[in-house]
This record gives structure tokens, sequence and C-alpha cells, in this order.
């Protein structure tokens, strides 16, 4: 059986890309396909990763501009359709910017660029990008970005919260979800969130760079497993 | 004959504003102990080449409210000038 493609786009200012096209190539049974910016054609790939980076240099707000590229206008269609979309980092904040998403990402709340290792917790493993693991599961998934500060209005998180549509949050080691393990100022420690239809995921900690042993954490491997499982049963 | 329309973006005040109450620390550090807050916000100026004044605030209003503010965290404010 041919191979699955999962479409990885790439925006001027993308810098994670290339991470995830290796994290996805380590996958038998799928092939990366990279997806330019100016492209209207998704040429037959079954799923769309939107990377972390900085698309258009974060100019305006960051995800503000990728939104109006042209591959958006596909993967907005794509996303309406059904097809899996996922979004790390930048990704997730193009995806809020698209409206596929609920809320906002603000300027971290110390301030600072944030460039570490933290842990999470999967609070929803009934979605297809989370089945591999278990509920309560903690990961260590690194993060790096200055403008993580999840926020959407309070009934907005009543709506994310009664639909389980929060998948991710930021935990200590232990798995407690404190204000002391809150890396951003995020709402309710929110990483992740899916949308209704649970078809797309935006999450600000980045699974590629936990896709090995290599890379001190292998823990964010089960995300693609579980989203190619489900693409392709591989 | 063009407009300028001249856009101010700012956090809602729900929002915590880093970069505002980092400068309003130091502003008070400075010893201004009167002051009370800082917040910070964009600025923006688009040149609308519309006749109709009319035209260029719609145009400027949805510009706004399309792309240059997102409305879950910002406000924005628009003022119209001709120019000569």
């Amino acid at each position: 059986m041919a191979d699955v493609t999962v479409g990885v786009v790439v925006f001027p200012g993308s810098n994670c890309d290339h991470d995830t096209e290796h994290a996805v190539a380590s996958f038998d049974g799928v092939r990366p396909l990279m997806l330019w910016h100016n492209e209207h054609d998704l040429q037959g790939v079954k799923a769309i990763i939107l990377p972390g980076g900085f698309s258009y240099g974060d100019y305006l707000r960051a995800g503000s501009i990728a939104r109006f590229s042209p591959i958006m206008q596909e993967v907005i269609e794509f996303a309406r359709k059904g097809f899996p979309v996922l979004g790390i980092c930048n990704g997730f904040q193009v995806l809020l910017e698209s409206k596929l998403l609920e809320g906002a990402l603000s300027r971290n709340r110390d301030k600072k660029f944030l460039c570490t290792q933290t842990t999470i917790k999967a609070v929803n493993c009934s979605t297809i990008f989370t089945s591999l693991y278990s509920e309560g599961q903690v990961l260590r998934i690194p993060i790096a970005h200055g403008e993580g500060n999840y926020f959407a209005p309070a009934e907005v998180i009543e709506s994310l919260e009664e639909h389980e549509q929060i998948v991710f949050r930021y935990c200590d080691a232990e798995g407690n979800v404190s204000d002391g393990s809150n890396p951003n100022g995020s709402v309710k420690n929110i990483a992740g969130i899916i949308n209704r239809q649970g078809n797309v995921l935006g999450l600000m900690p980045h699974p590629e760079r936990a896709s090995e042993k290599l890379l001190g954490s292998d823990d964010g491997r089960s995300l693609l497993a579980s989203l190619f499982r489900h693409i392709a049963g591989v | 004959m063009p407009y300028t329309a001249k856009i101010k973006v700012t956090l809602r005040q729900s929002i915590l504003d880093v970069q505002g109450k980092a400068v309003e620390h130091a502003l008070k550090n400075l010893g201004y102990q009167s002051v009370e807050s800082a917040r910070i916000g964009k600025y923006i100026e688009v040149t609308i080449n519309e006749e109709d004044p009319v035209q260029a605030e719609r145009i400027g209003n949805e510009i706004c409210q399309k792309l240059l503010s997102n409305p879950v965290m910002e406000n924005y404010s628009l003022e119209l000038e001709k120019v000569n």
C-alpha cells in the first residue's frame, strides 16, 4: 500500500517545519509533504500540520497574517470538511486567528520568551490525537514561545470544559495542575484544545521536539502516532 | 482625495498587559508616585484611496475587525483624516 501523505505547511518564518518533517518521516507508512504558503493545492494529503516558528515574523500578532495566506484558505476548507489539522505553537496561534479554534494567545504572564521543558497532562484521551495516551498521563514535552498565554472569555472556557475540548493542561511532574505549574499564565493551565468536531487540535508544547529518546523525551511521539493510526491505520 | 485612517489597537481591560505593567513599575521607580497605570498598544496609519468618507470609514472598520485587531483580546479606535 502506498504511503499516506501528511502536509506540513511552510510559512516564511516557520522554523519547526523540518523538525516536524523529520518526526513524521520516522513513521512507517507515512510520508511528509511540505506545502509552501503560496500554494492552493493540498495534493491529496490526509492530514495537515501547521508547525512552530514565527510566520511572517509574528508581525501585527502571532499567526494573524498567516491566516490570510493562500494555503490557509485551503486548510480552513479542509478542516471544515472534517480532515485532521494539528497546530503546534505558532500553528496553534494560526488556528486561533483562523477561528478554527476559539480564544487567543497573548504575551506570557512574566513577559519572558520561554524555551524550556514542561510537563503537561493529557486530560482527554478520546480524541484522534490522543488515543494512545492514557487519561491523566503526564508528558514531558518542551515549550518555546513568547505568546502562549491562552485566553478566552469565561463563557467560552465553560463551553470548552463542558464539551471536553481541553486536551492538555500544564502540570507539575506529579501531575498536579496548579498556578505554580503554569508557565505562561494560561487560563486554567490550558496547553492545548480541540474543536467541537474533534478534528482540529492546537497546542503550545512541541510534540515533534519530544519524539525520540535522543531528544530527552519521546512523550510527544504518541500524539503523532495516534493521528497516523487514525488516518492510515499504521 | 485619500483619507488617512489613524488606528489605535489596545488590549482589553480584562487582559493583563505585561508590557504596560513593566513600564508602570519603571515609572514608579523613577519617582513618579502619581502614575497609576500604563497600558501599551499599537498605532497604525493606513491610507485609503476613497473619495467618499463613509466608504473610507466602512473600509477602515472592516480592516480593523478582519486583520488589524483581534476582538477576542483587543479593542480598536479609528479616526479618519483627509489627506491634502
